[in-house]
Parts: structure tokens; C-alpha cells; sequence
């Protein structure tokens, strides 16, 4: 038997020729969901050091790099780093948390990532989602858990660019995701927003 | 389109974000109650054609439950508090008194 590789759920597909906006899928990143209580200093601490940002503000991401704390619930939030480092950051956590109510879990295959760039990125998702995504309301840092047409989406605004959003959903249904996006991103059918 | 505010994440979505959860504040019945008293509280619920209190989670958010007073005739939303209040909040009843005046005197 040989020893299994990782892959992403799409394999890293990426679309933008007649596309208004690209979509690719991100490929493999690493995932720790963590849920403690978040005003708990010991918590934040060990949370921070390992994460390498600050814990993130009510709905809000706080990303350095590839490294990147989300707020998910009031209870929960969600560590991105490199798929590769995401072992060694739960066993790091599990030992700096010890003794401190919590749970920290590599859930790097759960989802799937893509990554929305070009002008009306904002548009496209806001087809598909419930949610004031206009400028204003909407900048950098927050993030937002809802839905994208049928299934459960969380996405953020992911560079300085407005225009440039990362969206995450279940693994499972990365393909209809993709499909919706694409369908969305068509040329012809994003509305100036 | 039903606007509901959550109490644990704050934001304000459509109804397509939660997920209804049936009445809220219904109290189990004692371990050596009657079997009407059971019946009541396992099956019997109210039905009410006007302020209704649910319970309500946030399923493609926070994922957390909360309550919300509501108006199942006009939709109206009063507000929504903690999942663990044993009965709505004092700002809530009075909205509900106010607008409840309100169309009285019409």
C-alpha cells in the first residue's frame, strides 16, 4: 500500500475565460477548529501564540499571510494556516491548553476554499447570500457565515482589494459550489453593484 | 421576508439563515405527573394567531439558539433574547403592549 496523498476536493480547478470574475479553488489549507471561551485570557493566549494573529472581534477575520483567525460563533473560531502545519498547531495547542476547557481539531479536509477575483466578486456572492455586501457595510476584516444557494458558505473579504473575496464551504458539496460560482460569475450576468 | 435579529452573533438575516424550532418556554412536565400532564407537554402546543414567542438557530451562522417574539399575523418582529430566558425580557413585553394599544385605539 502506498501512503496516501492529500488532495483538495477539485484538485485546484480554476476558471476565468468568459468569466466577469475568476474562480479558482484555493487547494489544500490547513483548518483547526477551536472552540473555548474566547474572553478567557488563558485561551486567547495560547490561541494567539500558536496562530500567530490576534483573536478576531465578533464576525471579523484577522489574517497575516497564509495565517488567519476566524470569528465563527461565540464559542468557536477557525485557525487557517499551511495544510502541512496544521498536526504540529493542534499538537501545540492540545499541550499549551492543557488543563483549559477546549477543543482543538485539524479539520483541514472538511471544506473546500475558493478564491473570487475581479471586479463584481462583491456581486457574485451577493447572488447567492442574504447579506449587505456592498462596500460599506461589508470591508476588510469582516467576515460572514450564511448561505450560498443551498448550502452553508462562510466568506471574507481576503486582500486590500475590495474586489477579491475567499469563500469556504463543506467539502461535500465543493462541486456544486464551484458550478454555482462560475454560473454566477458569467460574463453577462454580474450587475454593476 | 422575515428579518431576524440574532442575539448571540448580532447581525440581522433573512429567515433562510435560521431554522424554526417551535414554541418556546415549554416546561417539562414532572417525573410523577399525570399522563395529561405529559400529553400537554409533549404533543399539545399553542397555535397563536398573533404574538407568538419560538424558538429559533441560527443555522447557517453562529449555529446558536436563541427566542424571538413574533407577530405570526404581521410578521412583525419584537426582538429576540437568550435561548435560557425563562420568560421574554421586559423591553419585549412592552413593545408588544405598545403595539397591541396601538391597534386598539385605531
Amino acid at each position: 500500500m502506498s501512503e496516501m496523498k492529500p488532495v483538495s476536493a477539485l484538485g485546484g480547478a480554476a476558471v476565468s475565460a468568459g468569466l466577469a470574475v475568476g474562480v479558482e479553488e484555493v487547494g489544500l489549507r490547513g483548518m483547526v477548529t477551536l472552540k473555548g471561551d474566547l474572553a478567557d485570557p488563558a485561551f486567547r493566549e495560547a490561541v494567539e501564540a500558536v496562530a500567530g494573529v490576534g483573536t478576531p472581534g465578533v464576525r471579523k477575520i484577522v489574517f497575516e499571510g497564509d495565517r488567519a483567525l476566524a470569528w465563527m460563533a461565540p464559542d468557536e473560531l477557525l485557525m487557517l494556516c499551511p495544510y502541512a502545519a496544521a498536526p504540529a498547531a493542534v499538537a501545540e495547542l492540545s499541550a499549551r491548553l492543557a488543563g483549559v476547557h477546549h477543543l482543538a481539531l485539524d479539520v483541514s479536509d472538511a471544506r473546500a476554499s475558493f478564491r473570487l477575483t475581479g471586479a463584481g466578486a462583491r456581486a457574485v456572492i451577493a447572488k447567492g447570500a442574504p447579506v449587505d455586501l456592498s462596500r460599506g457595510a461589508f470591508g476588510p476584516g469582516d467576515l460572514r457565515r450564511s448561505h450560498l444557494g443551498q448550502v452553508a458558505a462562510a466568506f471574507w473579504q481576503a486582500s486590500d482589494d475590495p474586489e477579491v473575496f475567499e469563500l469556504v464551504c463543506f467539502r461535500s458539496v465543493a462541486g456544486y459550489v464551484f458550478d454555482w460560482l462560475v454560473a454566477s460569475a458569467a460574463a453577462d450576468a454580474v450587475p454593476a453593484f | 421576508m422575515l428579518l431576524i435579529p440574532c442575539p448571540c452573533c448580532g447581525v440581522e438575516a433573512a429567515e433562510t439563515e435560521f431554522h424554526p424550532g417551535g414554541e418556546a418556554h415549554v416546561k417539562r412536565a414532572e417525573a410523577d405527573a399525570s399522563d395529561d400532564a405529559f400529553m400537554d407537554y409533549l404533543f399539545h402546543r399553542k397555535n397563536p394567531k398573533g404574538v407568538h414567542f419560538e424558538r429559533w438557530r441560527h443555522q447557517y451562522g453562529c449555529g446558536k439558539w436563541f427566542n424571538l417574539a413574533r407577530d405570526t399575523v404581521t410578521l412583525e418582529v419584537f426582538g429576540a433574547y437568550p435561548a435560557d430566558a425563562p420568560e421574554p425580557p421586559a423591553a419585549i413585553r412592552e413593545a408588544i403592549a405598545a403595539r397591541a394599544a396601538e391597534r386598539g385605539s385605531i
